[in-house]
């Protein structure tokens, strides 16, 4: 096991600690010579001019950057720490304030990064659920088949697959055209409202995540006691009966371990984003990190390296409650 | 045999046939539409008029003289270039699949037989470092990297993306093992193996369901990548789904929106081969680590 454990420590570990270091510091600032010009007689004026070449190896030699303390956490763009309290001392009531929090960049993303998690965990699992029901009662004939097409939406490259729905999503696509006559307005599109822009992506969400609900509970479905259940039914249980009290219980393990992974996956959500050119209406911490490394000129590697460190922060909040009790079932069952 | 438990009234059967026909268009129809529609021209599969122009091809027939049209994948493959990122995944994929395989199997195997305490640590810390999100890691190679001058090339990328795909790994292969008996590599060492003999020649002639599975989720995870691949290769080494992202800015202004479609299109059809072959392992795999729990 060394190498493995070597790779995760040099290769995940180390860039926890590197992002945290960058996280600390800012870019420098660009090296600026003032200069005064005299005229006999317009007195004098001072003209500012960026000294490119002591700039340049200012950045060579110290490429961290300066030291910013927890300044970049601070600031505008990320906790907004200034702009938080004068909006709480200073509002028109609480709806003012969330809409003028929505509208510093981190808190935008983290309000869709939760929503979409909130959303799209718990009914793309019970999506999945349905269907592994539903599969359960398919003809064993079929069931190969079914099972193929089923899967497709969750092995599918995340960027591809979301590209493919926006595009028949889009005005001119199938899907885009077809909403537009039902509704029987031609300026309805989804890129154009923010409402919309959230709905079709949650809707990407569950389409692409269902998949893994539903071949673990499929899977699970096979292992249900049949003798519980047929005890069930000799008692006089109703079909409803059983699936809450027999074969959700047995299930319970299972569900556990996909919220785990589910909550894992949507709290990275990324791709679709950039798939459906979205990040005007909606953007996650993802895309914020990003975007401060796909920039035209300078990379942000302060910024993109505090973000990711306060998206660490909430992902440790909200999954090692989950991590820790799926980790216990799953060794706990397994001998030695 | 027809026992009570899967007996079910007809009404029931017909409402979860039905729901199953329903996702089975909703999973399906979207690859179907796009495949059907790579074929032809952006005026029918974008039609302003009608959607039934991209069944029949109408303007495809006006301007290509036929029904279908390959123009698109012209474009993509050989006037913009996908071909070199075709072979650029080709890489990166085989190798992170071997690499990761090859680390994941040594690693698998001795948690799965070590009798230490810290066992428990390490599957904690691996599922810990699944949760990480792929581009908060990114974000913290990227300058070391320019320091150290590896930036940009193929190999840092497969690097990077072993080491994403070691958690998972490392789980799936140590759920595998822990399904083969201890007896077995014990008796092999009993008729004078050493350990490593007794791995290669007992354990593994019964671990290659495991290796299978594991490495279709590594070659999955390398090649569905976006966000390590975009940030850390050089637009000349770029693999195909970054080309496919860059292929969304500059070509919705030139008309060419048809070569972003028949490139995805090539994207998805490798998946599909490899879901057609190896579904059996796929679904065991993804049930490894819950079902056996």
């Amino acid at each position: 096991m060394g190498p493995s454990l070597v790779a995760m420590l040099l290769f995940i570990a180390l860039p926890i600690v590197s992002i945290v270091l960058q996280s600390l510091h800012i870019e420098h600032p660009q090296v600026v010579v003032v200069s005064e010009t005299c005229q006999p007689f317009g007195g004098c004026t001072e003209t500012t001019s960026v000294d490119a070449a002591a700039t340049a190896q200012l950045r060579a030699e110290r490429p961290l950057g300066q030291f910013n303390g927890f300044g970049t956490y601070f600031d505008r763009n990320h906790l907004a720490i200034d702009q938080l309290g004068e909006i709480l001392s200073d509002n028109a009531g609480p709806g003012d304030a969330l809409a003028r929090i929505y509208n510093l960049p981190l808190y935008r993303a983290l309000a869709f990064t939760l929503a979409y998690t909130a959303v799209v965990t718990p009914l793309a699992m019970l999506l999945g659920f349905l269907i592994a029901l539903a599969v359960n009662t398919v003809p064993q004939a079929i069931k190969g088949p079914v099972v193929f097409f089923s899967l497709i939406p969750m092995l599918i490259t995340p960027l591809v697959g979301a590209l493919i729905l926006y595009w028949m999503l889009s005005a001119e696509g199938i899907l885009g055209a077809a909403i537009q006559q039902i509704f029987d307005d031609p300026d309805l599109s989804t890129r154009t409202s923010a409402p919309l822009t959230w709905a079709t992506l949650m809707t990407y969400g569950i389409w692409t995540n269902a998949p893994f609900s539903f071949i673990v509970f499929y899977a699970g479905l096979q292992a249900v006691p049949r003798d519980t259940l047929e005890a069930a039914m000799i008692d006089g249980a109703s079909r409803i009966d059983r699936i809450r009290f027999v074969v959700l219980p047995s299930l319970r393990p299972l569900v556990l371990f996909v919220l785990l992974v589910q909550l894992m996956d949507n709290f990275r959500v990324f791709e679709p984003i950039i798939s459906f050119n979205a990040a005007a209406n909606a953007t996650s911490l993802s895309y914020l990190i990003y975007a401060s490394l796909n920039t035209q000129t300078t990379q942000l590697f302060g910024s993109a390296a505090a973000t990711s460190v306060i998206m660490i922060g909430f992902i440790t909040v909200l999954i090692v409650p989950v991590l820790l009790r799926v980790a216990r079932e799953l060794t706990a069952g397994r001998g030695a | 045999m027809a026992d009570a438990i899967s007996r079910r009234p007809a009404h029931l059967r017909f409402v979860a046939m039905g729901f199953v026909l329903f996702w089975l268009v909703v999973a399906a129809f979207p690859f179907a539409w796009t495949v059907w529609g790579s074929f032809k021209v952006q005026g029918d599969f974008f039609s302003r008029d009608s959607w039934w122009n991209a069944i029949v091809g109408t303007n495809t027939i006006r301007i290509t003289g036929g029904p279908f049209t390959g123009a698109g994948y012209w474009g993509a493959w050989v006037e913009t270039g996908f071909w070199r990122a075709a072979l650029n995944t080709a890489v990166v994929t085989a190798a992170v699949t071997v690499i990761s395989l090859t680390l994941g199997t040594l690693g698998g195997y001795a948690l799965a037989r070590s009798t230490y305490r810290y066992r428990f640590a390490i599957l904690v810390a691996a599922l810990f470092f699944r949760a990480m999100p792929d581009i908060t890691l990114v974000s913290g190679y990227l300058l070391p990297f320019f320091q150290l001058n590896i930036w940009g090339y193929l190999p840092t990328a497969v690097i990077v993306l072993v080491a994403l795909n070691q958690p998972f790994t490392l789980w799936m292969m140590y759920s595998f093992f822990q399904g083969v008996p201890r007896d077995l590599d014990e008796s092999a060492m009993v008729d004078g193996c050493t350990r490593f003999q007794a791995f290669r020649l007992a354990v593994m002639p019964v671990m290659w369901p495991g290796v299978i599975t594991t490495g279709l989720f590594s070659f999955l995870l390398a090649y569905n990548d976006f966000s390590v691949t975009a940030l850390i290769l050089t637009a000349q080494n770029q693999t195909m789904v970054p080309k496919i992202a860059s292929y969304l800015g500059q070509i919705q202004s030139d008309g060419n929106i048809m070569y972003a479609v028949a490139a995805v299109v090539s994207v998805t059809v490798p998946i599909f081969l490899l879901v057609m072959f190896f579904q059996r392992y796929l679904v065991s795999g993804l049930t490894a680590g819950a079902v056996k729990g």
